[in-house]
């Protein structure tokens, strides 16, 4: 019998993905398009914040989103009635977009010359922050009636993203959720980010996302690189 | 609940590997996790046992070792530990600043396997 002997590995488990979203994210660069990836529970409002940020975004800013649902395409129907390539990824019971994925997304709408491209990722708080999928900036929304306790609960989403949208904020007044406790919490976790209070469905705080989005799309059209 | 295609690039560099070195048999895969990861271990093992039927990994055990979350003071640059689910909690236990970098515990690493 032979011996048992070991052999040195030394590898990231997700280094293939990790390569795939480089490529993803300089070939956008080199194209002048954004590359937003948005993540959020189900329910917490994806879909009302890209169809209010169409609303909200300059004349001229060209858009393009790719919608990732585990087995529909209502998502995408509901964003292309607004005249907006939309492409429906269906991840067929998979929980997250990986790098792969995003390509064949990019490689449908590459019809169209885009400033700013958005993902809608599946929704989920756990899976989709493991895996790259070549955006340029993540942004998630955390909605009111989820509750304050969410950034204890999912720590590694709030630690990657670089905006935090606090959405449903007119539903504030009959919730016990602390803005001020939730706003320590993800600090915390991610000095850097940028936390932005919301309301989908009132308009209210969307000017200063729609700016940040703006400057963002900004920087990019003019070539500077992004921080 | 993303188990199954962390286990696939598992097998696939583990497969490259055994390749590489003649391997007849691999008998244990040594991993290096971060705590702050949700993958359940024994979720992997049994997406691992069904995905390697019929390869040289087949059997193999897979040995986790979990990393700590380590945070690092942005004041006084002190590391300390923190618990998963007091992370957003946590503050510096040298100087009591909660603004703190991440640098240890989101590893997803393969160090080596034993084989035949």
């Amino acid at each position: 019998m032979d011996d048992v002997r070991m052999i040195e590995v030394k590898e990231e488990i997700l280094a293939d993905n990790n390569q795939v979203a480089a490529g993803v994210r300089d070939q956008l660069r080199s194209k002048k398009t954004l590359l937003i990836n948005l993540m959020s529970s189900p329910g917490s409002g994806k879909t009302s914040l890209i169809l209010r940020t169409v609303e909200g975004l300059k004349q001229g800013v060209k858009l393009g989103v790719i919608e990732a649902d585990i087995d529909s395409k209502v998502d995408a129907e509901k964003v292309a009635a607004r005249g907006i390539p939309a492409i429906q990824l269906r991840t067929g019971g998979f929980c997250h977009l990986d790098a792969t994925m995003v390509t064949q997304g990019i490689d449908a709408l590459s019809a169209n010359i885009l400033d700013l491209i958005i993902i809608e990722n599946v929704g989920n708080l756990v899976c989709p922050a493991e895996f790259d999928t070549g955006a340029h900036k993540n942004v998630m929304i955390l909605s009111v009636p989820e509750g304050d306790d969410k950034p204890l609960k999912y720590p590694l989403m709030f630690s990657i993203c670089d905006v935090l949208l606090v959405n449903k904020i007119d539903y504030l007044s009959l919730s016990d959720f602390d803005l001020a406790a939730m706003r320590k919490r993800v600090l915390a976790l991610n000095p850097n980010i940028k936390i932005i209070e919301v309301s989908c469905k009132t308009g209210a705080g969307l000017e200063e996302w729609i700016a940040w989005l703006q400057k963002e799309v900004e920087s990019f059209r003019s070539g500077q690189r992004s921080k | 609940m993303h188990e199954l295609p962390i286990t696939e690039s598992i097998l696939k560099i583990v497969l490259k590997h055994a390749d590489k070195n003649n391997v007849r048999q691999v008998m244990a895969i040594h991993l290096r996790i971060g705590k702050l990861s949700d993958l359940e271990d024994d979720w992997i093992q049994r997406y691992f046992d069904y995905l390697s039927k019929g390869t040289v990994a087949q059997g193999a055990k897979l040995i986790i070792e979990r990393t700590p979350i380590i945070l690092q003071c942005n004041s006084c640059k002190t590391s300390y530990e923190a618990d998963m689910a007091a992370i957003g909690d946590a503050v510096c236990p040298a100087c009591g600043q909660t603004d703190s970098t991440l640098i240890s515990g989101r590893e997803y690493y393969i160090k080596d396997m034993e084989v035949q």
